[in-house]
């Protein structure tokens, strides 16, 4: 991933003060314990994750204990939540969207093992709220980055394990460089939106390449529909797309001239290991440079202060 | 089954412009009053419309205006320019089961001078209807003209066949060769070279301005009647020997990229095995065709689709002359619409009916058989016409 150095300091925003404040108040609520797991911990689980780690060491499973890289596992949300489980982050990230910061990168992950959790124990995370720094410009952007750690405690309040987990939280970068103070003007080219395909924009504002798949058969589909058209399951679900693919087509835009875009621009059809194509352009990369075949990556564009695009890079160092 | 039962009594037109400086409903009139005199026949015998879903006109209005009396059968047909041979082919079903005894197909507008299809609407992806949702995953991203939807097929062709933008360029000079002759067409008169072709602007890369067909006001009239009374009729029948709709799987307007092959248009591939089948003809059976121009590149992928040449061969095709007057199979004799006029694909019909009749400004010699297509890169459409 490219680096999300911290950089400079830019000048003082009003809004900046709110970030702070809120910041603050969300960390001197200290540890707020969530829902306990979904499940206890349990033998197919286990069994799943180290196959799909290829991981075929036996001692776990003989010795009845989880591998502890796996304490995020057993309180993950689904991908359909059951309620709204709010930790003292959401709150946080919540109103960096609001303020533009709609590019998201995990730049942190420290994970600490107290002990191995057994069969049978039900884990409870507590997330507590550490902090936040910014606003920075790094590489992708300006941006704030946030701090939070996580514990997990079995069944008698005994902590199992701790992450630290920091992400940024940042503002994509246009063509005209970072975005300005107050409303942008408002991109035209705005997409229809409807529960068959909201996953997919919320996603994309999250700095997530979201796509569907049947809950029942788990083939994956893009563009997505209210059916899985192989298994007719109506149980849809959606897994995050690794954000790299290949350009499969593409064309270069000159003429006539088109809303809210600057001629000449490229659009792509990209092909994702996935085994999905979809379409978006090809950015920060001359028109000339294009070919069918080039590797690329997902970026983030804010084009106006509510729609996020996905849209795509050259992945080869230039 | 459909086979032979209806004909194309009658064909008419306006002229072809880029400002007719009259209403759309008036063009639909005098090019369906132009039919049926054409055929012969009095407005009041007409009980049957068809047209475009896209088209302005509605059928009750075109009734009134031309003086037809009761209707029994109205039909409109989806789908941009793919819906030009579907007219036919509804209006032939209606004769074939009694619906109807004369049906007029028309299409009529002020492309050029009133609404342009090439201009980006930003509309286009703004509802949450199953179209509005399909156009979202593409206008966005500016995504949103039809060359430009073309040109990711053109691209992608290029790719897997190793087609220049000259090859592309041959059916652009061939079109207007065709044009230069035709007293009728736009271009009458100003043929193209391919020199002219590389030189010109791009619209969207991989398409020169001259891999684009050109915008019209017009309108064309075509009327539909049993294979029976249209031989007692004033012209030689132009009998539908067969007529077919096709999508195909995954199918969208003019963005199917997301099934597996993206070097073909399997809808015409659809539209062709129904065409061989019900008329019991191949292509060696066909003296002409016209297919349906609006873009350059997808000339050379429906030659491979009907079956004129194996995948990839198109270019190689068009490059021995294969398209030209005198070649292996002359396309689009009139000059096409990069060369006569875009009436969304009425007016190729209306040249089919003249190829079969021997009356054509560029008639290609001992034409029994013609195939027509229709729009490419949507749900599209056929017919085979032959002399009866
Ligand atoms: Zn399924």
């Amino acid at each position: 991933m490219t680096g999300a150095t911290p950089g400079a300091t830019p000048g003082p925003d009003p809004a900046d003060d709110e970030l702070r404040e809120l910041a603050a108040k969300q960390a001197a609520l200290g540890e707020v314990r969530g829902t306990p797991a979904a499940d206890p911990v349990n033998a197919p689980m286990i069994r799943h994750w180290l196959d799909a780690m290829g991981d075929a060491n036996p001692a776990y499973l003989d010795r009845g204990v989880a591998p502890p890289a796996m304490a995020q596992v057993w309180t993950m949300q689904g991908v359909r939540p059951r309620g709204k489980v709010s930790t003292p982050v959401d709150d946080v990230l919540a109103a960096l969207e609001a303020r533009g910061y709609t590019g998201v990168v995990a730049t942190n992950c420290e994970q600490t093992y107290h002990r191995y959790a057994r069969l049978g124990e039900r884990l409870t995370p507590a997330t507590r709220f550490a902090g936040l720094a910014g606003p920075k410009r790094t590489a992708l952007g300006e941006g704030y980055f946030a701090t939070w750690n996580v514990t997990w405690y079995a069944d008698g309040d005994e902590p199992v394990a701790e992450m630290m987990f920091r992400v940024l939280k940042f503002r994509p970068r246009t063509r005209t460089g970072t975005a300005p103070a107050g409303r942008r003007e408002p991109y035209p080219l705005r997409p229809a939106v409807n529960g068959d395909t909201a996953f997919f924009w919320e996603g994309v504002s999250r700095g997530e390449l979201r796509v569907q798949s049947c809950a029942d058969c788990g083939r994956l589909r893009h563009p997505p529909g209210p059916l899985c058209p192989h298994c007719r399951s109506a149980d849809r679900s959606y897994v995050t797309a690794s954000g790299e693919g290949t350009v499969y087509s593409y064309v270069v835009h000159h003429h006539p001239p088109v809303p809210g875009r600057r001629t000449p621009f490229v659009v792509a059809v990209v092909e994702l290991p996935e085994g999905v194509r979809i379409v978006g352009n090809v950015v920060d990369c001359p028109p000339e440079d294009v070919r069918v075949g080039l590797p690329v990556r997902v970026t983030y564009r804010a084009m106006d202060d509510d729609l996020v695009l996905p849209q795509w890079t050259p992945r080869e160092p230039r | 089954m459909l086979k032979s039962q209806a004909a194309i009594a009658g064909i008419g037109a306006t002229e072809f412009s880029k400002d007719s400086g009259r209403s759309e409903l008036r063009l639909a009139a005098e090019a369906v009053f132009a039919a049926l005199d054409d055929a012969g026949l009095d407005p009041a015998e007409v009980d049957g419309m068809v047209t475009f879903t896209q088209d302005a006109n509605q059928e009750i209005a075109v009734a009134r205006e031309i003086g037809a009396g009761e209707l029994t059968f109205f039909s409109r047909v989806e789908y941009g320019g793919g819906a030009a041979c579907g007219t036919v082919a509804h209006a032939a079903m209606a004769v074939a089961t009694g619906m109807a005894r004369t049906v007029v197909c028309y299409r009529a507008f002020n492309e050029r001078s009133g609404r342009r299809f090439g201009q980006p609407d930003a509309r286009l992806g703004g509802q949450p209807t199953s179209q509005g949702l399909e156009m979202s995953w593409h206008v966005p991203f500016g995504l949103m003209t039809p060359a430009a939807w073309v040109a990711m097929f053109a691209r992608r062709y290029m790719h897997a066949y190793g087609v220049t933008s000259e090859d592309f360029g041959r059916v652009a000079v061939a079109m207007r060769r065709h044009a230069a002759t035709n007293p009728a067409a736009w271009f009458h008169g100003r043929p193209l070279t391919l020199e002219e072709h590389q030189a010109s602007r791009w619209i969207v890369e991989p398409l020169h301005l001259f891999d684009c067909c050109q915008e019209s006001d017009g309108a064309v009239a075509l009327v539909v009647t049993s294979a029976e009374r249209a031989r007692d009729l004033r012209r030689s029948p132009a009998l539908i020997t067969a007529a077919a709709q096709g999508s195909g799987e995954g199918q969208m307007m003019m963005t199917s990229y997301y099934r597996d092959d993206m070097s073909g248009l399997p809808e015409m591939s659809v539209v062709g095995r129904r065409l061989w089948e019900m008329s019991g003809l191949g292509p060696a059976d066909v003296q002409t065709a016209i297919l349906y121009d609006h873009f350059t590149p997808f000339v050379l992928a429906q030659l491979e689709e009907l079956g004129f040449c194996g995948r990839g061969e198109a270019a190689g095709f068009v490059r021995d002359g294969g398209i030209e007057l005198g070649g292996r199979l002359p396309v689009n004799p009139n000059g096409g619409q990069l060369g006569e006029a875009y009436i969304h694909g009425m007016n190729g019909i209306a040249e089919a009916v003249r190829q079969v009749r021997g009356t054509s400004a560029n008639q290609v010699p001992g034409v029994r058989n013609v195939l027509v297509t229709a729009g490419t890169g949507v749900p599209t459409s056929g017919l085979v016409l032959s002399a009866g």
